[in-house]
């Protein structure tokens, strides 16, 4: 390459990329590294010292009994969330790819939740949560929904998992939509012809041919819910006495609130490789039970 | 797979029973807006008896609407245009030029989709405070700008693979230096990926509430999530205004949603499905 080349093609980099290469790097790169090695440190924000600590974060973060519940709390709801979505996502995807009148103007309601942020979203059931059920279970005795469901543990857990995938619903359905509507008509007569009833087109040849949906929408789930902030500071705050602080909540309390960027920075990462190696490992294994059509 | 007649209609009444049932919450809310609070809680279900407006008057005065509007409405449309204008040319160069630098860097953007805010909050904190950089509208398009980046240019580098070179060639026969090729010939062929990443971005960036609250702390400064944040922890009791304000921060996305519903579907079905 000669000087000349060189020069004209760093001067076509900078005009084409350099905005944004270097917003990337001073927002997302740098920021990254840089976390990485506060990890490895007890960072103190008022003093700004800081002493390397090796990996003695990571030990406190796997003896933290809060952060440990926390976690499996997170599991709990990934789970609940990420089943109860996707299957309810997929049967309204299902019934909304037969082609009928009005179609279009179901699909268009059913997505409405996911045009509202976490935190509005969650003020919204909070409400309803905290005065409109109650006053319901009050007045006809419904015992279920006597007490608000956001003062009480385990019922806070549900209101949880049922707003999560009350949002969740609709943006899976449009890609379930998607993915339906690649698998091939003929397919389907085929196997009706052949004797197939409507339960073994679903599992036999609907579900399998539509496995790239699938895929993308449980990693979709897997990862959003996983990272729930906004909504579980609107709906719970974490209480009744923190028993209701999803893992993301927490880092970011942790983080903020008692100063401990070290160890709160160290959940992070923990929590990040959680999410990625989960959400990995599901779509590996379920990319290899695709066919093709 | 069409079902017989009577069926069909069972069916399509079925599925409009289900969306009332799970559109129920956001239309008890916005009947409740025009109730007082003392009605509200006596009998939340009661139809209002008067359609008045007082607590969207209470709400507009007490959260300071306007300006969590207008903050909002200028972080997200300066934010939304830089990332597209940005990304569009970065895409441009990494499908056009194949250089090492370009594939390590595309790579590097692609990896970082993974990585959660959550994982980056805390040094970013620590940076932009150290550089006393916080506090401050421009950081805050700024940090959009470097978090949107990766998934814009990727999708404008998976749409421009599909553009042919030709155009652009009989254009630099003409004369055309690539910067004035790029925005007469290539920007104009964009726009269908454009008007998705307007939408994706937008509802991203309207919605957005903890990027903002760490950033952004003058009052003067805040955005409407934030704006609702300070207005429930203040009057958590007052519920009729509350809810009110939580009805006026949805509705210019809801108009943008029905505006622009066929590209949204289709934004979230292509960026999804790539």
């Amino acid at each position: 390459m000669t000087n000349k080349k060189f020069l004209h093609n760093t001067g076509t980099f900078l005009i084409f990329g350099g905005p944004s290469v270097f917003a990337f790097f001073a927002v997302v790169l740098i920021p990254f590294l840089f976390g990485l090695y506060l990890t490895f440190t007890n960072w103190d924000v008022r003093s700004g010292d800081h002493t390397f600590l090796g990996l003695a974060n990571y030990v406190e973060v796997f003896q933290d009994k809060t952060f440990l519940t926390q976690l499996w709390f997170t599991l709990k709801y990934v789970l609940f969330t990420v089943v109860i979505a996707n299957v309810a996502a997929f049967f309204l995807a299902f019934a909304l790819t037969s082609g009928f009148k009005g179609q279009q103007l179901l699909r268009t309601g059913f997505f409405t939740p996911n045009l509202i942020g976490g935190l509005v979203l969650g003020y919204l059931w909070q409400l309803l949560f905290s005065q409109v059920l109650p006053y319901l279970g009050q007045k006809y005795g419904w015992a279920l929904f006597e007490t608000s469901w956001l003062t009480d543990t385990n019922k806070a857990f549900w209101a949880l998992v049922i707003v999560s995938a009350w949002q969740l619903i609709g943006y899976l359905m449009i890609i379930y939509i998607s993915g339906l509507m690649s698998v091939p008509v003929d397919v389907i007569e085929a196997a009706g012809i052949d004797g197939a009833n409507g339960f073994n087109k679903i599992r036999k040849i609907i579900l399998p041919l539509s496995a790239p949906a699938i895929v993308i929408c449980i990693f979709i789930s897997i990862s959003r819910s996983f990272l729930t902030y906004d909504l579980n500071l609107a709906l719970t705050k974490g209480g009744p006495f923190n028993s209701t602080e999803l893992s993301s909540y927490h880092v970011v309390q942790k983080a903020f609130l008692s100063n401990e960027y070290g160890v709160g920075q160290s959940e992070a990462v923990v929590l990040f490789v959680i999410v990625a190696v989960i959400a990995l490992t599901q779509a590996y294994f379920l990319k290899k039970l695709e066919v093709e059509a | 797979m069409r079902s017989p007649k009577p069926l069909a209609f069972l069916k399509t009444i079925l599925l409009y029973l289900v969306l009332l049932l799970f559109l129920l919450p956001f239309l008890l809310v916005i009947l409740n807006t025009f109730k007082t609070t003392q009605q509200f809680v006596e009998n939340p279900l009661s139809w209002p008896k008067q359609f008045n407006f007082d607590n969207y008057i209470k709400a507009i005065d007490d959260m300071d609407f306007m300006t969590g509007f207008l903050n909002s409405s200028i972080i997200t449309i300066s934010s939304v245009f830089i990332i597209i204008f940005f990304s569009s040319m970065t895409g441009y160069m990494f499908v056009r030029f194949k250089w090492k630098a370009n594939s390590i860097l595309f790579f590097a953007m692609l990896a970082s989709m993974t990585l959660p805010f959550q994982a980056l909050m805390i040094p970013l904190v620590l940076i932009y405070g150290e550089l006393g950089l916080l506090n401050s509208q421009g950081s805050l398009l700024f940090m959009y700008l470097g978090f949107g980046v990766p998934f814009a240019v990727f999708t404008f580098h998976g749409f421009m693979k599909g553009v042919p070179l030709e155009l652009e060639e009989s254009a630099f026969i003409d004369g055309s230096s690539r910067l004035r090729t790029f925005f007469q010939i290539v920007v104009p062929l964009l726009k269908p990926v454009m008007v998705t990443l307007i939408v994706l971005d937008t509802l991203w960036i309207w919605n957005d509430y903890l990027l903002p609250s760490l950033i952004l702390q003058s009052p003067s400064m805040r955005t409407l999530p934030l704006s609702n944040y300070g207005f429930f922890s203040t009057y958590s009791v007052d519920f009729s205004p509350l809810m009110a304000g939580l009805i006026m921060t949805i509705i210019p996305v809801l108009i943008l949603y029905l505006l622009l519903q066929k590209q949204i579907i289709r934004g979230i079905t292509e960026g999804a499905l790539k």
